[in-house]
C-alpha cells in the first residue's frame, strides 16, 4: 500500500505544479494591464495583415496583442461581454448601433479594401458590363447564375444584404441558384470556383488566394463597395477589467502615420491589401 | 491455551431478488470447536457464511459472537478476528509471500513481524521456497494452500471454511486437513466449515446442521442428525444427494 | 502570411491535454471506483448519469464553459477566458465523466469474489477499494489513456474558451482548421501527420498495457 501512497503524492505534485504552470503562462501571475485582447473578423486575421504590423506595438509599448479571430457580429458580442479590450472590425451597422449603446470610447477610421464580384472568366451572367452594383447583382439574379452568399454575420455578408436590398430584391425569395454556405471567405471563394459560381469577396482575401484561383474579378470600384474598417477602445463604464490604457494607446498607434505606412507597404502576391485612411 | 470465539445465529433469514435463500436459520457453535454446515447445492450453505462472517447483512435475525468476554456486536475490529477461504481461492497479482503478506499488511503491522509471520505460515503448509513465486502461476492446490497460509497468518480467532477443498486431490486434501489441524492445536480456533461431502464432515466434525433449500432440517451431533428421519438427509448422508 | 510556430503549437497541445488528464484522473478515478464498489441511496442514479454524459457533445462543454468563463458570467473573475488554463478547464469538464466511467467498468469487472476475499480479510472501505484498484489497474490506465487521446483531438471546445490565438492559446486541431480555412495544406498535412503520431503512441500504449493484463 506504500507503494500506492507514494504514487498518489507523485501525481498530486505534478498536478499542481502543471496548474501553476498553466495559471503562469495564462497571465495570472503578471498584471492585469500586460495583456491586451484585440477582436477581430477571421478575414483580417487570414490576411496576415495583423502578424505583420503587431510586432510594431510590441516593441514601442512592450506589450504583447492577442488577436481573437471570429465574425463581425461575434468580435463586437466579445467587446459589449468585456471579453475583449479592443475591436477591429469592418461592419459599419453593427459598428453603429454598438457606439449607440454605449460599449466603445469612441470609433477612429483606420484603412479601407474593397469589395469586388468574382466570378468565371466567361462571366455568363454579363457582371462586367454592369454600371453599377445594383444592377451586376440584378444581372446575376434574373440571370439566376449560382451565387454563393457567406450568410453569417460577416461584414460581407452585412454588404451582399445592402446591396440586394439596394436592389429591391428579397434574398429569402431566391432559388436554388442562391447557395447559402455559412463559410469563412476563403472557404466560399474555394466552393465558388469549384461550383463556377459568383460571389461577394474583399479583395484582401481574394488577392491572398489568387495564385490558387481561376475565378476573376469581374466587378469593382463603386462606392457602395467601400470596405471601410475601424478600431473601437471598449468602454470600461460597462465592464471594469477592460484594459483601456493600452487599447486606447493601441487606437492612437494604429492611427499614427507610421503604423499606416506600414499598412500601405504589406502586399500579398504583389498586390497591396489594405488602403489607410486614419482621419488626422 | 486461548480458544477462539463462539458463534451464535438467531432467526437468519435473507432474500435476493424476491426469493429466500434462508428461512429463520439458527446455530450455535461452542469456542473452539469444529462445527459443519452441510446440505445439497443451493441450500444457501455459502450465504449463511457469508452472514456468519459479518460480510452480508441478514433481512432478519442477528449474529452474535462470544468468548472470555461478553457478547461482542457487529464492527470492523470483529470482523478482523474472522476469516473465510473459499473453494475456488483468489491469488492476487503477486507473488505468493505479496499474497500471504497482504492481511497483515492491512493492519499495519511491522514489515519484520510480517515477514516472520508470513514465512513461518508459508512453512506451515509446506510451501517454503515459493515466496517469490508469481501467485498466477500456481496450480489449483497450491493455491488453495497459500490462501490458508494467507488466512492464518492473521491468527483468527475464527475460520470459516466453504467447501474449502472440494476441488483438491486426497494429497493436497490430507495436507490441508493436517495444517487445520495443527492450527487448532495452536490456537484453538474455531472453525465452521461447510461441505456437501458428507464423509468429510462425519471425519472432521462433532456437531453439523444440515440445511436444506435455506431451512433447518436438523442440527446438532452428527450421527443424530444422520439417523433423522427424514429421506433427504438419508439420502444426503449416503452420498445422493448433491 | 504569418508563421505558424509549429513547436508551441505542439507542446500546447500536449500540455493541455496532459493537464487535463492528470486533474480528471485525481478525482476520476477514486470516484468511479467507490461508484462501482458502494451502493447508497442514489448510487445506480449517479453511475447512470456519468454513462449519460458519455454522449455529452463537446460543442456543449465548450459552450457552457465559454460562458461561464466570459467577463460578463459567473466566472469572469478568474480571467481564464482565452486562456491556456481556461482550456484546462473546458478538458477537463469534457474528459471527466469518460474517465470516471471507464474506470467504473473496469472495477466493475474485477470478480465478487476478489472484492469478497479483500474484505474477509480484514480490509477496511478505503482499503477495499485501493485494492480493487490496483486489481483493475490495466482497465484503469486504460480509461486514462482514452481520456488523453479524446481531449488533444478535441477541437470545438478548446476552440470556443481558447480564442485560438496565434502564439498563444492555439493548439494543434485548432491550427489544422484555421490552416484549412485558409488553404494552406501543406501545414495542415503536417500537423495532421503530428496528431495522428501522438495518437497512436498512445494507442500501442493502450494495446501494450491491456495485453500484459
Amino acid at each position: 500500500m506504500n507503494k500506492t501512497k507514494w504514487l498518489v503524492l507523485v501525481v498530486v505534485v505534478v498536478a499542481v505544479v502543471l496548474v501553476a504552470a498553466g495559471l503562469a503562462i495564462s497571465g495570472a501571475f503578471s498584471p492585469a494591464e500586460s495583456r491586451l485582447i484585440l477582436a477581430t473578423t477571421t478575414s483580417t486575421q487570414n490576411s496576415g495583415l495583423l502578424d505583420f504590423i503587431l510586432p510594431d506595438f510590441k516593441s514601442k509599448y512592450g506589450v504583447k496583442v492577442d488577436v481573437v479571430a471570429v465574425g463581425s457580429g461575434l468580435a463586437l458580442e466579445n467587446a459589449k461581454r468585456g471579453d475583449a479590450d479592443v475591436v477591429l472590425s469592418h461592419a459599419p451597422s453593427l459598428e453603429a448601433s454598438f457606439m449607440d449603446q454605449g460599449y466603445g470610447i469612441f470609433k477612429w477610421k483606420v484603412m479601407y479594401n474593397q469589395f469586388a464580384i468574382v466570378g468565371p472568366s466567361s462571366d455568363p451572367a454579363g457582371v462586367g458590363s454592369a454600371w453599377n452594383v445594383t444592377v451586376a447583382f440584378k444581372k446575376i439574379a434574373d440571370n439566376s447564375s449560382t451565387f454563393l452568399s457567406r450568410s453569417d454575420n460577416s461584414g460581407t455578408y452585412t454588404k451582399e444584404m445592402q446591396i440586394w436590398g439596394l436592389a429591391g430584391l428579397n434574398a429569402g425569395q431566391f432559388g436554388s441558384w442562391y447557395k447559402e454556405v455559412g463559410k469563412g471567405m476563403e472557404d466560399t471563394l474555394m466552393m465558388t470556383e469549384e461550383l463556377g459560381g459568383y460571389t461577394l469577396t474583399d479583395e484582401g482575401t481574394y488577392f491572398t488566394l489568387i495564385n490558387t484561383l481561376s475565378i476573376v474579378e469581374l466587378f469593382r470600384n463603386d462606392a457602395v463597395l467601400f470596405n471601410q474598417y475601424s478600431v473601437i477602445p471598449v468602454n470600461p463604464a460597462k465592464n471594469l477589467n477592460v484594459n483601456v490604457k493600452y487599447a486606447v494607446l493601441f487606437a492612437e498607434w494604429i492611427v499614427s502615420p507610421e503604423t499606416q505606412e506600414l499598412i500601405a507597404s504589406y502586399a500579398a502576391n504583389g498586390h497591396q491589401l489594405f488602403f489607410p485612411n486614419a482621419e488626422p | 491455551m486461548t480458544l477462539g470465539l463462539a458463534v451464535e445465529a438467531a432467526g437468519i433469514s435473507k432474500s435476493y431478488g424476491g426469493s429466500a435463500v434462508l428461512s429463520g436459520v439458527s446455530l450455535k457453535v461452542e469456542a473452539g470447536e469444529l462445527f459443519a454446515i452441510m446440505g445439497p447445492s443451493g441450500s444457501g450453505k455459502s450465504t449463511l457464511l457469508r452472514i456468519l462472517d459479518l460480510l452480508e447483512q441478514p433481512d432478519q435475525g442477528e449474529v452474535a459472537f462470544g468468548g472470555s468476554e461478553s457478547v461482542l456486536r457487529d464492527g470492523q475490529r470483529l470482523r478482523r478476528r474472522m476469516t473465510m477461504l473459499l473453494q475456488r481461492s483468489v491469488m492476487f497479482r503477486d507473488t505468493v509471500f505479496g499474497n500471504v503478506a497482504y492481511g497483515l499488511r492491512l493492519r499495519g503491522m511491522q514489515e519484520r513481524e510480517i515477514r516472520d509471520r508470513a514465512l513461518n505460515a508459508i512453512g506451515d503448509v509446506g510451501l517454503q521456497g515459493f515466496e517469490r513465486r508469481k501467485a498466477s502461476t500456481l496450480s489449483g492446490g497450491e493455491a488453495q494452500r497459500v490462501a490458508f497460509a494467507r488466512a492464518i497468518a492473521i491468527e483468527p480467532e475464527v475460520l470459516f471454511l466453504d467447501e474449502f477443498t472440494a476441488n483438491l486431490d486426497p494429497p493436497n486434501i490430507k495436507m490441508l486437513e493436517s495444517a487445520l489441524a495443527a492450527y487448532r492445536q495452536k490456537t484453538g480456533c474455531t472453525v465452521v466449515m461447510v461441505s456437501h461431502n458428507p464423509f468429510q464432515a462425519q471425519r472432521l466434525a462433532k456437531r453439523c446442521l444440515f440445511l436444506y433449500q435455506g431451512e433447518v432440517l436438523g442440527s446438532g451431533p452428527i450421527d443424530d442428525v444422520r439417523r433423522l428421519d427424514d429421506d433427504r438427509t438419508a439420502a444426503f448422508f449416503r452420498g445422493d444427494l448433491i | 502570411m504569418g508563421e505558424l510556430d509549429v513547436a508551441q503549437v505542439v507542446a500546447l497541445s500536449l500540455y493541455v491535454s496532459i493537464t487535463a488528464t492528470v486533474l480528471t484522473s485525481l478525482v476520476g478515478l477514486p470516484l468511479g471506483a467507490f461508484l462501482a464498489l458502494k451502493r447508497f441511496r442514489g448510487s445506480w442514479l449517479m453511475r447512470t448519469g456519468v454513462y449519460t454524459l458519455f454522449a455529452l457533445p463537446s460543442v456543449v462543454v465548450g459552450l457552457v464553459v465559454y460562458t461561464m468563463l466570459s467577463h460578463s458570467g459567473p466566472l469572469g473573475f478568474l480571467d481564464w477566458l482565452w486562456t491556456p488554463i481556461g482550456m484546462v478547464l473546458a478538458e477537463s469538464v469534457l474528459i471527466f465523466p469518460l474517465v470516471t466511467g471507464l474506470t467504473m467498468s473496469a472495477v466493475s469487472d474485477v470478480d465478487e469474489s476478489v472484492s469478497l476475499t479483500i474484505r474477509t480479510l480484514g480490509a477496511s472501505n478505503r482499503q477495499l477499494m485501493m485494492r480493487v484498484m490496483h486489481e483493475a489497474r490495466y482497465g484503469i490506465f486504460g480509461a486514462v489513456m482514452v481520456g488523453f487521446g479524446r481531449a488533444i483531438s478535441e477541437v470545438g471546445a478548446v476552440w470556443m474558451v481558447g480564442g485560438n490565438i496565434k502564439g498563444s492559446t492555439q493548439v494543434i486541431t485548432t491550427a489544422i482548421m484555421q490552416q484549412t480555412q485558409m488553404g494552406d495544406f501543406g501545414t495542415s498535412f503536417a500537423l495532421a501527420g503530428i496528431l495522428l503520431i501522438i495518437a497512436f503512441v498512445v494507442f500501442f500504449l493502450i494495446r501494450e498495457i491491456q495485453e500484459r493484463g
